[in-house]
């Protein structure tokens, strides 16, 4: 494979992933829009889908925070993995947010000066499907900051861990930009679980889990969320979340890992796959 | 017919607004998030002159994108209030009135901003590109080290806003 290919595929993800709003999320928030009773809310929610629609004409992000950039690569049939393949899509990223005019938001911890695009987090995993697929998703930081993790006991009930998702919502509240997707991750390491939260971000959100035990988890939990009332902007009405996306993984008889990775309204990521 | 108001705020006008009220605003903001307020208020501790006049003034939460060619400024939308919250009292009491970010903020504030007589509204969170239309002049003012975390001074018009928090300590979050 030609990593000039990997390059050019690689480079208008940032551009689609910050300018253009996810179908599936754009058709959850047209439903908001028509069911939201309360004036100011629907209000809101018009705003939100008037900012997106400008993006896209205007090719200016979708939010002011372009985010960190966490790329997903999977591996395929046919794929030689190698530093250069990663130091390929790290710099094509990297190029594209400077040359998009997105935000240099990315700062070393402890100097914090001088804000820069370095420092993309790329997760690599190998897969059996044809080829490279490449998943940038510009992770905001007003909803990052808002994650949680809880190590339960194993004999935690299905309700603590409800509980504790729907605390991990209200805490967010109206700072985090809802009406929120929320990603969970349960199972795994407490490192792992985290992780699968913000994969759960990536799949279609217009649609509950094919496994039905799932599906049943997700349904509840966002009934329960939208029960908090927080509403676009915090403004209250019926959708403080538009979906909730469960993810599970084998974990330890010992522990119950249990991780939330919100994302505010504003739900960016783009993929692409080179054969 | 939704209250148009001019910044920065005449005194008058903060005692008309109230937490719940939706308004437009035209006039002058400087941008200012987590690093220019740690600055900001360094300089007050240390009685330095500030970079700019804060009396009257107001401050919006915001750190924008690049600007494209062509364009007055980028996406540029509120950030999250509550990092600012341990420094927002030196400010006020340096004659800021004015604040504009989204979220919550801290029991601490909402007594400042009652002691003071001042406002907290949020903008549109997330809405960076339809904010954009609405600034007609940019400049920067201070620490341009701090690329988007700099202080601009920004003329807006037809900027909507919510007020979140009056001068009377009235709170859209929990009292409205």
């Amino acid at each position: 494979m030609e990593l000039s290919k990997v390059r050019e595929k690689v480079y208008a993800l940032a551009a689609e992933a910050n300018f253009s709003l996810r179908k599936d999320l754009k058709s959850l928030l047209l439903k908001a829009q028509k069911k939201e009773k309360k004036n100011i809310s629907r209000k809101a929610l018009g705003w939100i889908l008037e900012n997106a629609a400008l993006a896209k004409k205007e090719k200016v992000a979708i939010c002011q925070d372009t985010g960190l950039p966490v790329v997903f690569v999977e591996i395929g049939k046919g794929i030689k993995a190698s530093a250069s393949l990663m130091d390929t899509i790290k710099k094509a990223v990297e190029d594209s947010y400077r040359d998009n005019y997105l935000r240099p938001s990315l700062v070393e911890p402890l100097l914090r000066a001088s804000s820069s695009y370095r420092g993309a987090i790329i997760h690599c995993e190998f897969s059996r499907r044809q080829g490279l697929k490449v998943t940038l998703l510009p992770k905001g930081f007003g909803s990052e900051n808002k994650t949680c993790l809880k190590m339960f006991n194993p004999t935690a009930s299905l309700q603590d861990i409800e509980n504790f998702i729907i605390g991990c919502v209200r805490k967010a509240g109206p700072e985090a930009c809802p009406p929120f997707i929320v990603g969970v991750g349960i199972g795994g390491t407490s490192d792992y679980a985290l992780i699968l939260a913000k994969k759960a971000l990536l799949e279609r959100v217009d649609r509950f889990s094919k496994d039905e035990r799932i599906a049943k988890i997700e349904r509840n939990l966002l009934r329960k969320i939208n029960g908090l009332k927080i509403g676009p902007m915090g403004l209250g009405g019926s959708f403080s979340a538009l979906a909730v996306k469960v993810k599970t993984a084998p974990t330890h008889i010992a522990g119950f890992p249990v991780g939330v990775n919100i994302s505010c309204w504003a739900l960016r990521s783009a993929s692409c796959v080179i054969k | 017919m939704i209250k148009k108001i001019t910044l920065p705020l005449e005194k008058n006008v903060i005692g008309e607004l109230k937490a719940g009220e939706q308004v437009l605003a035209k006039g002058i903001v400087y941008t200012a998030r987590d690093q220019a307020h740690k600055r900001l208020v360094d300089l007050i501790k240390n009685n330095r002159k500030l970079p700019f006049n804060l009396k009257g003034g107001v401050i919006y939460y915001c750190g924008p994108t690049q600007t494209p060619p062509g364009k007055i400024i980028g996406s540029c939308g509120p950030t999250t209030s509550a990092r600012m919250d341990n420094f927002t009292e030196p400010l006020l009491k340096k004659g800021l009135k004015g604040m504009i970010g989204k979220g919550r903020r801290s029991a601490q504030v909402k007594k400042a901003v009652k002691k003071y007589k001042a406002v907290y509204f949020i903008a549109p969170s997330g809405c960076g590109a339809l904010l954009a239309e609405r600034v007609i002049a940019k400049e920067i003012v201070a620490f341009s080290d701090l690329g988007p975390e700099a202080v601009f001074r920004l003329q807006i018009k037809n900027f909507p806003l919510i007020v979140a928090i009056d001068y009377r300590g009235r709170d859209i979050y929990t009292e409205v």
